[in-house]
């Protein structure tokens, strides 16, 4: 889809300009770095396809191809922190085929981008490990490991597009595979949940459509960085309008307020693996899309503060009374997912650095704190065979090992100091106070102590209460409760990754502030696309990759 | 021509979106499939030059439309292709596996409701049994 879309943009150049001022072949050290994060997984799953019979030959591809990934994206990260220093403002840049920004696709990397980078594939190892020890979904159908790949092609590809279509073009990648995977087996709860799932982020690209053709005819351009430039110039009506807009298509993928209703439906059926990686980045992709488009599209005064500071105090709200009234385990976590996107759009409708710091560190802990939880809630199923918290009971004496690891990212997502959950939520809340916001502060003080009720009471029936007779053994022939040494494993090194986060707050806290920064001077951003020499001290990395696309 | 574009648009988003409302997938597709055709007709209203042809040869860039609403419209399409048919192999797993292709309300909700109504139902019964067990006593 991307190759041919690179084609189609390359080939409609203005037949009459001389090819020199638009070709620039690449020079620089992040030239080959850039599309990594999307080529790689794209050429693992094309092999996937071909060794679809082969079970060990795709797993070793989709390992090492993740592996890769991970490589790749730690060193863009450190590398493009060490080159900008303290200044404001790294950018990689890489246009696609050679094609210079307005024209061409340009992959843009920035600190927030390469963060993200970073997490989502160290997630997306971590679980496929998971997968595979379950010996479930991962061993019966061939499609698992392609489709997955090209969720991880589409993950890393909305975060680095700098080009709003192309965006368009990477959710559908990523939605178009979490369709698959979640409808993997096609049972009926599947099929049920698979139909609401797929109609609603399909009304949502149509919508995503029509805003880019609006905008287009508006402003002319689907380049990021030239919107930028040009939408001051919009009247403020139709500058909001846009806002408005393109908050709205975003705000569906990510679950917020209003839009959230189909995600605690459809989540829970999908095979174990498939909710945990989905509950830890899908959501936060869009979470993402609307922290990019918001800060970088439009200028100071048009930016929507008063409605997502609302609808974050009403996420966060619903969220959590959802997450109190269910039983189910999955259900409960789902619902929690919905309540926490609250915080993140609380810090961005702030617009004030800590605000966006704090939402940016958020970000980066839900995302490993949130799967962790997932994965867990997938060995306490596979342990007593059930997920309901009225019939699992007493883990923490037949499951030492599994009860620590939920104790852990529980007391850190609801906020205990001194885990990262605590860190995130008082960087947000002190921002908050900052802003003199201070109905927010109330909601979100009030919501995090439901969400230690809510980790409360999972506590207390699953790991302390009796379990109800004879669950064990309805559902499964005995010796099913041995949990797989891979799941375990795969589970103890996100757990791990998640105390590593209290761990190095300090620096992850400083590297979140200074992506804020660049994210609230989009100046830089701008200059490092568009290429416009007399950037006024900040520092732009620009290099150009010849062929990517092709 | 726009005019009649963006009235053909918003007939096929008006009708989609009542399509969408009902409770049958295949209707839910077609509802889907036309606001899809309603945003790509969008999408072309947004180029100049309506009724030229994008790039061919080379002449003067005003004697072309613009090509990129166009390569983006195709793109598009193609999408809402693909995941037309997915949905549709939905339907079909769905029909198979009920007879039906209604989409169902969420099942997890019904049961929250359900024990919510059990739960008042055991505490009615239970303060009645303590009625019965006074009256006893009395008696």
């Amino acid at each position: 889809m991307i190759a041919s879309l690179f084609g189609t943009l390359a080939a409609q150049l203005p037949a009459g300009l001389p090819a020199a001022d638009v070709y620039a072949p690449g020079s620089g050290d992040f030239d080959a770095l850039i599309p990594m994060p999307v080529l790689l997984p794209l050429l693992g799953a094309a092999l996937s396809v071909v060794f679809a019979r082969m079970r060990t030959a795709q797993r070793v591809i989709s390992i090492v191809v993740l592996i890769g990934m991970v490589a790749n994206n730690v060193i863009l990260l450190t590398r493009i922190d060490e080159a900008t220093g303290d200044a404001v403002g790294g950018v990689a840049v890489s246009q696609a085929g050679g094609w210079v920004a307005p024209l061409g696709i340009s992959l843009v990397v920035d600190r927030l981008a390469a963060m993200m980078l970073v997490v989502s594939s160290l997630m997306l190892i971590s679980v496929l490990v998971y997968a595979i020890g379950q010996h479930a979904e991962e061993r019966r159908f061939a499609a698992f490991h392609p489709v997955y790949l090209v969720l991880a092609a589409g993950v890393s590809a909305s975060f680095i597009t700098g080009d709003l279509f192309n965006l368009f073009v990477a959710f559908e990648m990523m939605l178009v595979s979490s369709y698959v995977l979640l409808t993997l087996g096609g049972r009926a709860g599947q099929v049920r949940s698979g139909m609401s799932y797929v109609v609603i982020s399909l009304i949502a690209s149509t919508f995503f459509i029509t805003a880019l053709a609006l905008i287009y005819s508006a402003v002319g351009t689907v380049n990021m960085a030239e919107l930028s430039e040009r939408m001051p110039e919009m009247p403020s009506g139709v500058q909001s309008g846009f806002s408005l807009l393109l908050i709205a298509v975003f705000g569906i993928k990510a679950g917020i307020f209003p839009l959230f209703f189909w995600l605690p439906d459809s989540y829970p059926t999908a095979p174990n693996a498939v909710t945990a990686i989905f509950a830890g980045l899908l959501t936060k992709v869009g979470v993402y899309a609307i922290i990019r488009t918001q800060l970088l599209l439009f200028p100071s005064d048009s930016q929507q503060g008063t409605v997502l500071l609302i609808v974050a105090g009403c996420t966060m709200l619903a969220g959590v009374l959802g997450a109190l009234s269910h039983d189910d385990l999955q259900r409960i976590l789902s619902f929690h997912i919905v309540s926490h996107i609250g915080y993140m759009i609380m810090g961005l409708g702030l617009f004030t650095l800590a605000g966006v710091a704090g939402a940016v560190f958020y970000v980066v802990h839900h995302i490993v704190v949130k799967t962790a939880l997932f994965l867990v809630a997938g060995l306490v199923e596979r342990k007593s065979g059930s997920d309901r918290l009225s019939r699992v009971g007493g883990l923490v004496r037949s499951a030492p090992m599994i009860s620590i690891l939920f104790a852990l990212p529980a007391l850190s997502i609801a906020g205990f100091p001194p885990f990262s959950g605590f860190v995130a939520k008082f960087a947000l809340v002190s921002a908050a106070i900052e802003a003199r916001q201070w109905g927010i502060v109330v909601v979100s003080l009030l919501v995090s102590l439901l969400t230690m009720y809510v980790m409360g009471r999972i506590w207390s029936s699953v790991f302390w209460g009796r379990p109800e007779d004879g669950v064990v053994s309805d559902r499964l022939e005995p010796g099913a409760t041995k949990v797989p040494v891979l799941m375990t494993a795969a589970t103890v090194v996100v757990v791990g990754l998640s105390v590593a986060l209290f761990v190095f707050a300090g620096p992850l806290y400083d590297l979140a502030e200074r992506a804020a920064a660049d994210l609230l001077n989009p100046q830089s951003y701008i200059d490092g696309v568009l290429g416009h020499s007399d950037a006024g001290g900040a520092t732009s990395i620009s290099t150009s990759t010849s062929g990517a696309g092709g | 021509m726009s005019v009649l574009l963006a009235f053909a648009a918003a007939m096929l988003f008006g009708f989609g979106t009542w399509l969408l409302l009902q409770r049958r997938l295949s209707r839910i597709i077609v509802g889907i499939g036309l606001i899809g055709h309603g945003s790509n007709i969008l999408l072309m209203t947004s180029s100049d030059g309506r009724g030229l042809p994008p790039i061919i040869g080379s002449a003067d860039p005003t004697d072309f439309a613009d090509p990129l609403p166009q390569a983006l419209a195709l793109t598009s399409i193609v999408i809402t292709f693909g995941v037309t048919a997915f949905l549709f192999a939905l339907g079909f797993r769905s029909w198979k596996l009920t007879n039906d292709d209604i989409v169902e309300d969420d099942v997890e909700d019904r049961y929250i409701a359900r024990r919510r109504r059990v739960d008042a139902d055991v505490e009615e019964s239970e303060a009645a049994e303590r009625e019965r067990a006074v009256e006893e006593d009395r008696a």
